[in-house]
């Protein structure tokens, strides 16, 4: 178990900076998640986690001990690769042990550590077969397995579930999940699902090229994110947006308005605002409720209404063409073409300095 | 439906099969008439050859151009010289052509890639045209042996060996095959904690199987048919292969008999390597065959 600690991490391609000043603190046994679109810089992040990458910049400690320099198997590490990367010339077994033969690990040790991870991911009975004779769910345990017999400080996942059908990826975030209960070691897991993220995660890192969004628990993220990405990213469906114009400042609230919205009284949580400038607003789909006829806060048009029985999705355009989503937790009937009014809680709005 | 993709089939499959007969005869005909021609004495050897008989075991079969085959020239010896010269060379061919090939694949090292586009240029230079230069390198380079310090490689084992051992054939073969093995199992392997020799043995030369085999059968067809350079650099009859052993038989009037007999006689190592690296060939793609 460890504490990871980056500090000003950098890393540059020759001349194009990639990542370009990250600070995280993990802290014992903590599970932390890596999200961000594509091309943001998790997997690159997390190799330099891992030695993979070297650091062009910045600090790296586990538990307390600077590692940039140090190599790979040094660092207490293990990693299980998107890829799975388990060998294919060599049976389950032997692809569990590897890092047990490769550090020349006694037969005794060596057995009684694979058995215990066979157990523990419910495997015993794959361990004579070859890789080619698992399914994908099956090959993702192997090189799980491989990372516990290590014994590792902090486990690193790099999107290990992204080549798993829909059924499988939950049954193994799942087991994901609970073999860090089990296990209690720090986790470090890069995904572009949010769901994966969301449901794993005791601290989420939001990545944007490069750059730390926003790092913290994931319901603080989910309700109190500090901009407009953050925003954005977390949540389905996403948060709508509505370009605003701000009227007044007050102490703890900003108040605003456009076409097709009443002014409303926003907390700016700190944030800076000047009157008549341009703003964004944010309001979560689920947080939209009809209101009866000429009430309500905003006003649109029904563009589309998707019954799911549980639930109705509705897309509604507003004044300004821009379409917004309000996501009924009832069944309800909305023609397309007629007016809608929704109400919201103004406290449960964001409002955002900067324009999209 | 079916029936129309089914007959389909079994009509592409019966093409298949008549193309590749044909092919597999032109190819094995030779090798028949080489055998045949073998147990017949000259006089009937050179008449059969205008007609099918020729193919056939025909006529006044023996042994006899065996027994004189082997009369007439050390067969034995310089089969035995081939295959050891050839063995050798093969095997430190894969071994020293795979590292340095792993090398530039896999390590970070200044001037790799242009050291790399150097090998692979030698490609193109026919080895007539360093033959001579390298006669005169050879001719002149120590050597610690049994028999103490010597100068010079002529009428030896080392000189038909050490010049062949590195080509960039080999190395480029290599290069191109481990470019493309998953970079994720060498990654994996250097977190477990693996050295990068453990990752040569254990990782990257077992996943190798074909490229092993594809070089091995080129390397073995180069070395066992080596002729110009084993001519000009071994005199004493103790170090010959078995190419140049061919001209014990184009004397004042060939034995077309014992040519024939000695040819089958050295074709038979070349047969049976084709055959084990064939399996080991097969066997290989099968186990890895593993795809994500
Ligand atoms: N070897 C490299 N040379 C140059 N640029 C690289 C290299 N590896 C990655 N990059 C760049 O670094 C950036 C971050 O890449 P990275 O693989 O970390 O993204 P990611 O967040 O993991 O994306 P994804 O979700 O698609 O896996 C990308 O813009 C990529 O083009
Ligand atoms: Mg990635």
């Amino acid at each position: 178990m460890a504490q990871v600690k980056l500090r000003d991490i950098r890393k540059s391609y020759g001349p194009v900076e990639v990542i370009k000043g990250v600070d995280i603190d993990i802290d014992d046994g903590e599970f932390v998640v890596f999200v961000g679109p594509s091309g943001c810089g998790k997997s690159t992040l997390l190799r330099m986690i891992a030695g993979l990458e070297d650091i062009s910049d910045g600090t790296l400690e586990i538990d307390g001990i600077r590692v940039n320099d140090i190599e790979p198997s040094k660092r207490g590490i293990a990693m299980v690769f998107q890829s799975y990367a388990i060998f294919p010339h060599m049976t389950v077994r032997e692809n569990v042990a590897f890092g047990l033969t490769i550090n020349k690990a006694g037969k005794a040790e060596k057995s009684e550590k694979v058995a215990e991870a066979a157990r523990i991911l419910q495997m015993e009975h794959l361990l004579d077969r070859r890789p080619s004779e698992l399914s994908g769910g099956q090959r993702q345990r192997v090189a799980i397995g491989r990372a516990i017999v290590r014994d590792p400080k902090v486990f690193l996942f790099d999107e290990p579930l992204s080549n798993l059908d829909a059924a499988l990826r939950m049954d193994m975030r799942m087991e994901i999940g609970k073999l860090h209960q089990d296990l209690g070691t720090s986790m470090i897991y890069v995904t572009h699902d949010q769901v994966e993220a969301m449901t794993l995660a005791d601290k989420i890192v939001v990545l944007k090229d490069g750059k730390v969004m926003q790092a913290g628990a994931p319901m603080e993220l989910y309700h109190a994110p500090e901009n407009l990405f953050v925003a954005g990213f977390l949540g389905a469906p996403s948060m709508n947006f509505m370009d605003v114009t701000v009227g007044s400042v007050n102490e703890t609230t900003v108040s605003v308005s456009n076409a097709s919205l009443d002014q409303i009284d926003v907390p700016h949580k700190g944030r800076n605002f000047v009157a008549g400038q341009t703003a964004t607003l944010g309001v979560r789909p689920q947080y939209l409720h009809p209101a009866t006829d000429g009430q309500g806060r905003l006003h649109g048009k029904v563009m589309l209404s998707e019954r799911l029985g549980s639930e109705t999705v509705i897309d509604v355009a507003l004044a300004d063409g821009s379409k917004i989503i309000a996501a009924l937790a009832e069944d309800s009937i909305q023609e397309p073409g007629t007016a809608a009014n929704f109400d919201f809680n103004p406290a449960q709005a964001h409002i955002f300095p900067e324009t999209r | 439906m079916a029936a129309i993709t089914s007959d389909n089939h079994g009509l592409r499959l019966v093409t298949r099969y008549v193309v590749l007969t044909l092919i597999a005869i032109i190819f094995v005909f030779p090798l028949i008439f080489m055998v045949m021609s073998s147990f017949k004495p000259d006089l009937q050897l050179l008449r059969d050859t205008s007609g099918i008989r020729a193919f056939l075991p025909v006529g006044d079969i023996s042994l006899n151009n065996y027994v004189a085959a082997f009369e007439r020239a050390p067969v034995a010896l310089f089969v035995f010289n081939s295959v050891l010269v050839t063995g050798v060379t093969v095997l430190l061919s894969l071994l020293l052509c795979s590292m340095a090939a792993f090398s530039f694949v896999f390590l970070q090292w200044r001037g790799r890639n242009v050291l790399l586009s150097i090998i692979i240029a030698t490609l193109i230079v026919p080895f007539e045209t360093i033959a001579i230069p390298l006669l005169l390198l050879v001719s002149k380079l120590p050597w610690i042996g049994f028999d103490g310090f010597t100068i010079g490689w002529l009428n030896s084992y080392r000189v038909q060996i050490i010049p062949w051992i590195a080509d960039g054939l080999t190395i480029f073969l290599f290069v191109q095959f481990f470019k493309d093995l998953p970079r994720d199992l060498i990654e994996a392997s250097r977190v477990e904690g693996a050295s990068w020799w453990q990752i040569y043995t254990k990782v990257v030369m077992p996943l190798s199987g074909p490229v092993i085999a594809t070089a091995a059968i080129l390397k073995f067809l180069v070395m066992y048919n080596q002729y110009l350079w084993p001519l000009i650099v071994v005199q004493e009859e103790t170090y010959r292969p078995v190419m140049v052993g061919l001209q014990y038989f184009f004397q004042l009037n060939t034995a077309w008999g014992e040519v024939m007999a000695y040819l089958t006689v050295i074709t038979v190592p070349v047969l049976t390597f084709y055959l084990i690296l064939q399996r080991a060939f097969i066997a290989s793609i099968a186990s890895t065959g593993v795809k994500g």
